[in-house]
């Protein structure tokens, strides 16, 4: 596809409202699953089963006052939200939803994700610096030092994946993995990786990396209620706060549309080719996947208890870098041998 | 060494068990109510404040004896009655409770003699204004038997 202008203004237009949809009734997906975990209804009250509830939320969100604190860094108080948007935004540009639906095939789109996720983690960073309260200066110190744990094992996990496929492009990842369900990356002992048995460990630690990068819970560290009020987001009202909230959602379903194309054949149909359209590899099975990711992050939610800093430094030091790094070892002695 | 790999299984194994301890929950029906449209049915035996009794023949039972009248610590009940004319009984015109210094000890309605008082089921009561906790219970019975 050429990069015109038209193309260009098309994506952002439709990659705008994707990330802003998805924020909106994620948030409301969110609350339901909540409510079915704990055997509530949830939301009711607006339009059938509470379906028009995030409109609601968003005039409710939009019209507060937008207040800046007395002492902040002004300036960095308020790009930090922007700089938390934007990335989440730029990164859809280069992921593949199927053979055809893709704004812009980058060839190092691994990489661009990898690049913009860290910006990701930067605006934390400067939003607690720049707040001038202490809960959100613990918060971001927290957020980085997590980012930094979780970003090692994800990227030698995306590493081992770039290695058996060859490539740093994500359409060429997924176009891999067309052959039915037994050609996804997620299962063991098969022929182009080199019957390497760790392959599920490997999505296991990508799945678990990709929640910690998400900041969700249980390694919500950076927002931890009970201890930093609200973390790095204190200081922020209406939509400064609103874009906090749309740039983690969007991080969720980027983080759900990687592990998909990584491990899981991207918008490959389970059953192979099957001639006809609506069960042939199509974006529907993507979107199928990667909600079902994404109904897995708020399964792990609503299950788990927040872990602590240590626990959580020490899941990812202890297990997650050194079975990552093994697997990476592995996995490339197995490509040289068969 | 040994520790680390028990850890870690053991570890991974109760995550999972957590999992599918809330993943059985999830496809069950609610157990709370979509409260201000659906509540759960009041106990028969629930004690809210006191409410007249109707009549066999319509009206109340009540004798205008003042039993319950004298009978309430917290001075709550005033009863008023007429006489009508050639008639040998009085009749009962308003009964006012004044529930805001109602303790429902229910002395009133262990005083009545004649079956006219009783116990309702009445909860739902929240207000911001004193005059809704005094009521008229002849004009509530009223409402009742339309």
């Amino acid at each position: 596809m050429s990069l015109t202008l038209f193309n260009v203004i098309l994506a952002v237009f439709v990659v705008i409202c994707f990330v802003a949809l998805n924020a909106a009734y994620l948030v409301y997906a969110e609350r339901k699953g909540a409510a079915f975990f704990q055997r509530r209804p949830g939301p009711m009250e607006n339009g059938p089963w509470g379906l028009l509830q995030p409109i609601p939320d968003g005039i409710k969100l939009m019209t507060k006052q937008l207040l800046v604190p007395g002492g902040v860094d002004k300036a960095v108080f308020i790009t930090a939200p922007v700089l938390a948007m934007f990335p989440a935004l730029v990164s859809f540009v280069t992921i593949p939803f199927s053979s055809s639906i893709v704004a812009h095939p980058i060839e190092v789109g691994v990489l661009l994700i990898f690049a913009f996720a860290a910006l990701g983690s930067m605006s934390l960073l400067v939003a607690g610096w720049s707040s001038r309260n202490k809960y959100s200066m613990i918060s971001s110190v927290r957020a980085v030092s997590q980012a930094v744990a979780y970003e090692i094992p994800l990227m030698i996990t995306t590493i081992t994946v770039v290695m058996i496929s060859g490539s740093l492009n994500l359409t060429d990842i997924a176009t891999r993995q067309l052959d039915g369900i037994w050609a996804w990356h997620i299962w063991p002992l098969q022929a182009d990786v080199g019957f390497n048995l760790l392959m599920p460990v490997s999505f296991l630690i990508l799945f678990v990396c990709s929640v910690a990068e998400t900041n969700r819970a249980p390694f919500d560290l950076g927002e931890a209620e009970s201890e930093l009020v609200a973390g790095f987001h204190t200081e922020y009202s209406s939509m400064g706060f609103g874009l906090f909230f749309m740039g983690e959602y969007a991080n969720i379903v980027i983080g759900a549309c990687l592990t998909t194309i990584l491990f899981l054949g991207g918008w490959s149909c389970p059953f192979g080719d099957l001639g006809f359209f609506p069960l042939t590899h199509n974006v529907g099975w993507f979107l199928l996947k990667i909600y079902l990711i994404i109904f897995v992050f708020i399964w792990i939610r609503w299950t788990f208890p927040r872990t602590t800093i240590y626990g959580l430094l020490n899941l990812s030091w202890k297990y997650l870098i050194p079975i990552s790094l093994f697997n990476l070892l592995l996995t490339a002695a197995l490509l040289k041998v068969f | 060494m040994g520790g680390y790999f028990s850890e870690l299984f053991s570890g991974t194994k109760s995550l999972i068990d957590g999992m599918w301890v809330t993943l059985k929950e999830f496809p069950k029906r609610p157990v709370t109510l979509n409260y201000p449209h659906q509540s759960v049915p009041m106990y028969r035996r629930y004690r809210g404040h006191i409410e007249l009794i109707p009549g066999d023949e319509g009206g109340t039972n009540c004798v205008v004896c003042g039993m319950c009248e004298r009978a309430c610590p917290s001075n709550c009940i005033t009863i008023t009655s007429e006489k009508p004319e050639g008639s040998k009984k009085k009749v009962l015109t308003g009964y006012r409770l004044d529930f805001t210094t109602c303790s429902l000890c229910g002395s009133c309605v262990e005083s009545c003699n004649f079956n006219a008082i009783r116990f309702s089921n009445e909860y739902n009561l929240a207000s911001t204004r004193k005059e809704d906790f005094i009521f008229d219970l002849m004009a509530r019975l009223k409402e009742q038997q339309s």
